[in-house]
């Protein structure tokens, strides 16, 4: 065996990733083997994603990607190059789960809040489809994040009051344009 | 009880309000700060080898190619780490004759469970230390494994450490007398056999550490997600031989622990010694399969019952043997046999029998480490003993819950004791199982199950009645010889502004410590909760104390809390007597003013007599010294343990083609005396009783012949997941402890303590036409067909 250190081979040059992340350009080297989440919370240090499985089966690293919601650890980051990224530092930012974020603390919707951003952009997700999700419709849509503390009926009953009150603002909001 | 604590109309009345935590914020916008996030300056990162054997002798270790790569610091052995860590064995004391081998961070020459770490590599990147993992070759001769629970018991096994005389671990042997005359005489007897699988936390968060040594200064400092921070202060301080006051142990957000993160993991001492090696910060987290394979697991007990029964239904005696394995060797520093010792002591708690007696065996095998998870062995002896008195209730021909309101120890005879010595003080059984009776509408259930089954529809109905252990005093670990504390501390100070600000040993994992300590302050004081902030979590900041465990943060955190708050107001108070020339008990603090008792009216506001104090002293008179901070430690006396009890039912459906089981509803009647906190009561317990669910239903830790754990991934190993889980409908009885002036006892772990149970019960109860019954846990598909002769 040679003692002289081994050189990095080819596989571990870095490429450059261009991303809109949180309304932002970035352009970062990343190795063509770093994942999406680590690029987020390594370079961008964005650490309000997270990393439970790394096997896309606890949705902790869910982020939006040109508006929907993905795994980010089942993504390599040079796979993002182009597109535009949501996390939950943007999406707390901009206001737009504002609503779900109050409902989930006033009910304690959260305890360790490890699973809480990925389940936020997840209900964000149901929300800007469904209007008005049953509880069993909430259920299943949660059905991919993985939270070991809640026992998830506060988190159901959070994204339920939220889509009452959005659907009700909306009917206002109807009928004062008529 | 000196105070009217719940009197929630009057200004600051914070105790018994649903308030939300208000360091949840932070979380909700992705600001959590948990050790996964750190990076420091230098930082290096940490990876380990681990073995693919569950027994085989280490013949050797070629590191030089690893050691070579580009980007590695440091390539280390177990032989590196054993000159400067001492080892370590997972005994106490009042645990008599038990036996553990002793650990080091790195094995020197033998491994004894699959997936033990074996070299550490440390490395400028993650990546880097596992490319360089691979370039390392043991060389391994591969040894008998003992895997499963009765080979480790037969007489000629091969042994898990060659040095003992067999695999037993530990014996334990209770007896009240009686019981042979009591199963002569019973008019019933019934037995049963039950086996629990192995299981293990699945904190979504992994295991996680940043050890940082600066060997100029000698000083350790350790980001550690754990819930125990002095008690890792102690250890590193210990077994590394650094000054304890130069050690200083850091929990900062920890997304999870539910007891797994109280425990000494090789990996996380190797990281300890690997950064002192290095003079940098070190950095570890496990990653998911890793944490299957290194994180304690828990349960896996094999219980033979026996119960006796008069003609009327009244228990009379019970005679149980638990076997449980426990790995290799035993948990530092709060040992494996803390679980098996409480199932023994924990079945027939809740009912008023006299004879009892029960053995417990505590047996090595070649698998990770068991240790104490959330409900530490109350979950087994709740399924025992309420699947027996289901079995009983059958066998006499009476309602399960009349059964039990038959045979609780009667809410009119406490104080008392249970045959195996717990003394309570005072227990709510009889009032619960009434208000159970209610919530569930539990003979409208019965009506619409019977009516269901004529269309062949199988519902069932489970109860399960429980106790649990909270507020431990040093009975548990103490007097074993482990530096665990059982008391508790907190530094309250008033701020030169008029703020509060309070320093406690009880830490937060997401439960509601900080919250719930910042409402008994603001309520003791009388200011608004938002001007008071809580520290958690450090030891150079926060007094020594317990921290968070076996469900004492809010009744001895919090009675330390509310002690501390009472004297720094009796000293604000004597400074405002002395400003406003009033004797000191004709004022109070209502609202951050202080006022007169008399008629309430405001004289001062309290952030005047802080600016007085810190920079006008020289206005008051002469030899006053304002003393703004108080620091006060509580430590529980009087009764060992504060127990809690209460009753849980479920309410399911079963899948007779498929063995499906589908929760409906699940009820919780609980009572842990006072309630700080209503709503983080409510979540502790639906969280609980989740992961009770999951242990019931789901999880298994599934190994192979040679000892290879099969199903170490999240997409493999099954958790409870949203849809699958219950509402859960919450009641509650309030019983405060008087050994403290707060009245709070712990609520924690009751909701995972009998969940199990209940789902036991009840798949039997819908099974009940079929005349099939099912005794292990979990309570898969493929145990429920094979019941039916399905399978
Ligand atoms: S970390 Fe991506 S799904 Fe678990
Ligand atoms: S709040 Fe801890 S995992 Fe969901």
């Amino acid at each position: 065996m040679s003692s002289a250190p081994t050189e990095l081979d080819e596989s571990d040059e870095a490429v450059r990733v261009r991303m809109v992340v949180n309304g932002r350009k970035v352009a970062c080297d990343v190795a063509p083997r770093v994942t999406l989440v680590d690029c987020l919370r390594g370079q961008l240090e964005l650490t309000g994603t997270h990393v439970g499985c790394e096997m896309g089966a606890c949705g902790a690293c869910l982020v939006q990607l040109d508006g929907r919601a993905v795994h980010a650890c089942l993504m390599f980051a040079v796979q993002a190059d182009g597109a535009r990224i949501d996390t939950i530092e943007g999406l707390s930012e901009s206001g737009v789960i504002a609503d779900l974020q109050a409902e989930f603390h006033r009910r304690n919707a959260l305890q360790c809040g490890f699973c809480t951003p990925g389940m936020l952009i997840n209900a964000h997700e149901l929300l800007s489809q469904v209007s008005r999700p049953s509880r069993e419709a909430i259920r299943d849509a949660l059905s991919g994040n993985f939270c070991r503390c809640t026992g998830y009926e506060a988190i159901v009953d959070a994204i339920a009051a939220v889509a009452e009150a959005r659907a009700a603002a909306a009917q206002g909001r109807g009928d004062s344009s008529r | 009880m000196t105070a009217p604590l719940t009197s929630l109309d009057r200004p600051n009345s914070y105790i018994g309000r649903s308030v939300p935590r208000p360091n949840a914020k932070r979380l909700l916008a992705g600001r959590g700060r948990y050790v996964t996030d750190l990076r420091l300056p230098r930082m290096l990162h940490a990876a380990f080898l681990r073995s693919p054997h569950a027994h085989a002798r280490i013949a050797g270790i070629d590191v030089e190619a690893a050691r070579a790569l580009a980007g590695v610091h440091l390539v280390a052995t177990g032989a590196d780490l054993a000159r400067i860590c001492t080892p370590w064995t997972g005994t106490l004391d009042h645990f008599k004759g038990m036996i553990s081998e002793p650990q080091l961070p790195l094995p020197l020459d033998r491994v004894v469970w699959a997936g033990q770490a074996v070299v550490a590599v440390v490395a400028e990147s993650r990546a880097i230390a596992e490319d360089a993992l691979e370039l390392i070759a043991v060389d391994y001769e591969e040894l008998p494994a003992v895997v499963d629970l009765d080979a480790a018991r037969a007489p000629d096994a091969p042994l898990v450490n060659p040095a003992a005389s067999s695999n037993i671990c530990f014996r334990a042997q209770l007896d009240s007398g009686g019981v042979d005359h009591a199963f002569a005489a019973a008019a019933h007897v019934i037995e049963e056999e039950f086996s629990f699988g192995r299981h293990t936390p699945v904190t979504l968060e992994p295991r996680a550490m940043v050890a940082d040594y600066e060997p100029d200064s000698g000083m350790l400092t350790v980001h550690h997600a754990t819930q125990t921070p002095y008690q890792f202060q102690d250890l590193y301080s210990r077994h590394y031989g650094i000054p304890e006051a130069r050690v200083r142990v850091i929990a900062p957000d920890i997304g999870g622990s539910f007891g797994m993160k109280l425990h000494v993991y090789h990996e996380d001492m190797a990281v300890v010694g690997l950064s002192i090696l290095l003079g940098r910060p070190v950095k570890y987290v496990a990653d998911r399969i890793e944490s299957f394979v290194s994180d304690i697991h828990a349960r896996d007990h094999q219980v033979k019952a026996r119960m006796a029964v008069d003609a009327q239904g009244k228990i009379l005696a019970m005679d149980v043997h638990d076997a449980t394995a426990i790995g290799a060797f035993s948990t530092y520093p709060r040992t494996s046999v803390v679980e098996g010792n409480q199932v023994i002591r924990l079945i027939g708690a809740p009912y008023d029998f006299k004879s009892y007696r029960a053995t417990l065996e505590v047996v090595f095998q070649n698998k990770v480490q068991t240790s104490q998870y959330r409900a530490v062995g109350h979950p087994i002896a709740c399924a025992v003993t309420e699947r027996m008195v289901d079995l009983a209730a059958a066998r006499v021909g009476v309602d399960p819950l009349a059964m039990r309101a038959g045979n609780v120890i009667p809410d009119d005879a406490y104080p008392t004791a249970s045959p195996t010595g717990y003394r309570f003080e005072a227990l709510s059984h009889e009032v619960c199982l009434r208000r159970l009776r209610e919530i569930m509408s539990y003979d409208g259930l019965r009506a619409e199950q019977s009516e269901l089954r004529q269309r062949g529809i199988y519902r069932g109905i489970g109860i399960a009645t429980f106790v649990e252990i909270t507020n431990p005093s040093p009975a548990f670990y103490g007097v074993g010889g482990a530096r665990i504390s059982s008391q508790d501390g907190a530094t309250i100070s008033l701020t030169p502004s008029g703020e509060v600000r309070c320093a406690i040993s009880v830490t937060e994992q997401g439960q509601g410590t900080e919250a719930i300590v910042g409402q008994i302050v603001a309520d003791q004081l009388g200011v608004a909760q938002e001007h008071v902030r809580v520290l958690t979590g450090d030891t150079e900041v926060t007094p020594h104390g317990g921290a968070t465990w076996a469900c004492r943060g809010a009744g001895i955190g919090g009675e330390a809390a509310l002690q501390t708050a009472r004297r720094l107001k009796a000293n604000i108070l004597e400074v405002a007597g002395l400003i406003l020339q009033e004797q000191p008990g004709a004022l109070d603090i209502v609202d951050g003013q202080v006022v007169s008792v008399a008629n309430g009216q405001v004289r001062l506001p309290v952030a005047e007599i802080a600016r007085i104090a810190y920079f006008r002293s020289d206005t008051l008179p002469p030899g006053t010294q304002a003393q703004l901070t108080v620091s006060h430690h509580f430590a529980p006396q009087g009764y060992p343990f504060a127990f809690t009890n209460g009753v849980q039912g479920c309410y399911l459906e079963v899948d007779i083609d498929t063995g499906f089981v589908k929760l409906l509803k699940h009820y919780v009647v609980e009572d842990c005396g006072r309630i700080i906190n209503p709503m983080l009561v409510d979540e502790q317990l639906r969280g609980g009783v989740v992961q009770g669910l999951g242990a019931a239903l789901f999880e298994e830790c599934r190994y192979g012949e040679t000892g290879q754990l099969l199903n170490g991934s999240l997409a493999d190993y099954l958790v409870p997941m949203a849809m699958e889980m219950p509402d859960i409908i919450i009641d509650h009885v309030e019983t405060p402890t008087a050994d403290t002036i707060l009245g709070a006892k712990g609520c924690g772990e009751a909701g995972t303590a009998a969940a199990s149970a209940c789902v036991l019960n009840a798949v039997n109860d819908a099974l009940t036409p079929f005349g099939a019954s099912v005794n292990a846990i979990p309570i898969t598909p493929a145990r429920v067909l094979k019941s039916l002769d399905r399978y």
